[in-house]
């Protein structure tokens, strides 16, 4: 009688546990993320490294031409993101990093948001992280940058009037539909998601969540888009980032 | 120009099977959607497939609507030879792309 209440304990504990979203995907989509030629976020991630090395913008210049091969220049840094910017005086995502790098180094255009180029380099740079354990960094100077997040995750919004939080903490696990709700951890952006039949960013999913709920979207540029992954982000420390990620 | 992800082993042994994978981002539009404007948008997928070994036949093969976004393909082939694997493959535009992997026999 003891074993089994300790058993049934342990079953809600495995459950409740910190723990990836591929650990609540299907067999199938495991899979298709497990084998590197069968995963179709390796297209992107082949386009980001032909970008890697493609000079461009009025500087005439490369990502590789100042940082070097990406496998060791950019080994651990995805994992780090959303990292404060000291010039700007908060946090920044890996994309608006990238963005940055654009404009200011090689003064090219900066890409469309969610475009196939910018969400190739993304994976690029967060595929040389894969394996590597989450550790996005609060500390004073993003301490309230996460707070701010944190506020968001818990605030209840739109008009089904549902806070993140209420599906992600509380209810993962469960079902949604036919759907398990996953804890909601950002450790395989971008990802590529069957439903959308693409790459996706971070950025997107919680869109798609927030239209979900019949809340307004963030805009892409949105101050609060960046809290609220920066939150995700210290939340899902630990956990290792699986860049490129299938999801369902 | 479509991307594509060939998985060939280099080197393989005589008379055994090896599976060759391929991943080809296409939009594969069914032509049973409609845009936001009501208006139907065109079919779009890649229709055809061939796949040859030194110009030998290996596979053929049509494919039809209701097959995702950038659709992986595997199948297994058997060499006696060494020689060069050339992947083509057709889409509703009529763009023709062919790939190609050398393979070696040991």
């Amino acid at each position: 009688m003891i074993w089994r209440i300790a058993l049934a304990g342990l079953v809600v504990l495995a459950a409740t546990e910190k723990h990836s979203g591929y650990q609540d995907a299907s067999p199938e989509t495991r899979a298709m993320q497990d084998d590197d030629t069968s995963n179709p976020g390796f297209l992107w991630v082949q386009q980001g490294e032909a970008l890697w090395s493609e000079r461009t913008g009025s500087a005439g210049r490369s990502c590789a031409d100042c940082h070097g091969t990406a496998p060791t220049a950019m080994r651990g840094v995805a994992a780090r993101y959303p990292a404060f910017d000291a010039h700007l005086g908060r946090p920044i995502t890996l994309a608006q990093r990238i963005e940055q790098c654009r404009v200011e180094r090689q003064e090219a255009t900066p890409l469309t948001p969610d475009s196939d180029a910018l969400l190739g380099l993304s994976a690029y740079v967060g595929f040389q992280s894969r394996g590597m354990k989450m550790q996005v960094a609060v500390d004073d100077r993003t301490r309230p940058f996460y707070e701010a997040g944190k506020a968001l995750f818990n605030a209840r919004q739109g008009q089904f009037n549902l806070s993140c939080a209420q599906c992600h903490d509380d209810l993962a696990g469960q079902r949604l539909g036919g759907s398990v709700i996953p804890q909601g951890h950002p450790n395989g952006y971008p990802e590529y998601r069957l439903e959308w039949q693409a790459m996706g960013s971070l950025a997107r999913r919680i869109r798609n969540c927030m239209v979900g709920v019949r809340a307004e979207p963030f805009a892409d540029d949105a101050l609060d888009l960046v809290e609220l992954e920066l939150y995700l982000g210290a939340r899902a420390n630990g956990l290792h980032v699986e860049t490129p990620a299938v999801r369902p | 120009m479509v991307r594509v992800l060939i998985n060939v082993p280099k080197h393989v042994k005589r008379d055994e099977p090896f599976d060759v994978k391929l991943l080809i981002s296409h939009p594969m539009e069914s032509g049973q959607r409609r845009d936001n404007m009501g208006q139907p948008i065109p079919r779009d997928i890649i229709n055809s497939f061939v796949c040859t070994y030194n110009g030998a036949d290996v596979l053929r093969a049509d494919l039809f609507p209701a097959i995702a976004a950038n659709p992986f393909l595997s199948f297994a082939v058997v060499a006696q030879e060494s020689g060069r694997l050339t992947l083509t493959f057709t889409d509703d535009n009529g763009a023709v792309q062919t790939e190609t992997a050398n393979v070696t026999v040991e």
